[in-house]
């Protein structure tokens, strides 16, 4: 049986980005899951965060804790994105210039969550929005 | 070493997070961009930044850093204040640069390296 997480992402509002990996990463450590395990998913669930945030008006990150793995699906509605294979490239990055004075916006996000997970996905539709979605086997 | 002890050589401003003082430093990062850091750093790492915002505070915590580091004197927003005191994560402050500041850390954490 899987453990459902749910959390809510506001575009703009990068004061609560980090509360669904934080979150995520307490429930993982009281199932005593694998620290590496952890450690690689918090990398991922707060890049897609921080996504939503930085490029999306609203958003919900979904957690579901299984017994063999961890899924993550983040959606939200936004603006999509045009060329999915050019996001993934590490550098690029179309944030604005606020978002990158904070230290965002290095174009390392989306790469960093394939580094870190087994399968990603990415669904998206211009002027509709975007589904993130990443796994983790425990083994 | 200690953040304690680094504290203490360098007369860094304790901000916040006293709780983890005594943590155990293993190593250090430099970086100001999140994602880098998000990616490349490592649990009881002291992280050195110019970047004073809240974030700074949540991702010290996801990673485990032992210690955060403001550089030039900057000082913390409030709520990167308070995140601080919520993870018990000391947030540092020195007027020294970064550049400065990751020489002396580098010196302290491997004894014999200028040689
Ligand atoms: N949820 C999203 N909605 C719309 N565009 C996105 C989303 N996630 C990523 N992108 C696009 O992909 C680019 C690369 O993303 P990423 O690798 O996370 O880098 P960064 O967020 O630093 O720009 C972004 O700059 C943006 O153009
Ligand atoms: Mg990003």
């Amino acid at each position: 049986m899987a453990i459902e997480l749910n959390f809510t992402i506001e575009g703009g509002d990068f004061s609560n980005a980090g509360k669904a990996s934080s979150k995520i990463k307490k429930v993982l450590k009281q199932l005593n899951i694998e620290a590496k395990i952890i450690k690689k998913i918090v990398v991922a669930v707060y890049e897609a965060e921080v996504n939503v945030a930085a490029h999306a008006y609203s958003g919900n990150v979904k957690a579901l804790v299984g017994e063999n793995d961890v899924v993550v699906m983040v959606s939200d509605s936004g603006p999509g994105i045009e060329n999915v294979e050019l996001a993934m490239k590490e550098g690029y990055s179309t944030a604005s210039k606020e978002v990158r004075e904070m230290g965002f916006g290095a174009g390392m996000g989306l790469a960093n969550i394939k580094r870190n997970t087994d399968e990603l996905k990415i669904e998206t539709k211009v002027g509709e929005g975007t589904t993130v979605t990443f796994s983790l086997n425990y083994s | 070493m200690k953040v304690s002890d680094l504290v203490e050589k360098y007369g860094l401003k304790v901000f916040s997070g006293k709780e983890g003082l005594g943590k155990t430093i293993e190593g250090g990062y430099v970086s100001d961009l999140l994602s880098d850091v998000m990616g490349n750093a490592a649990e009881n790492e002291v992280w050195i930044t110019l970047q004073t915002h809240q974030n700074v505070m949540a991702i010290a915590s996801l990673k485990d850093l032992a210690a955060v580091i403001l550089v030039k004197g900057l000082e913390p927003d409030e709520d990167t204040l308070e995140h601080s005191r919520e993870e018990e994560i000391p947030l540092l402050g020195t007027a020294m640069g970064t550049f400065e500041m990751a020489g002396k850390l580098y010196a302290d954490l491997n004894p014999g390296s200028q040689s």
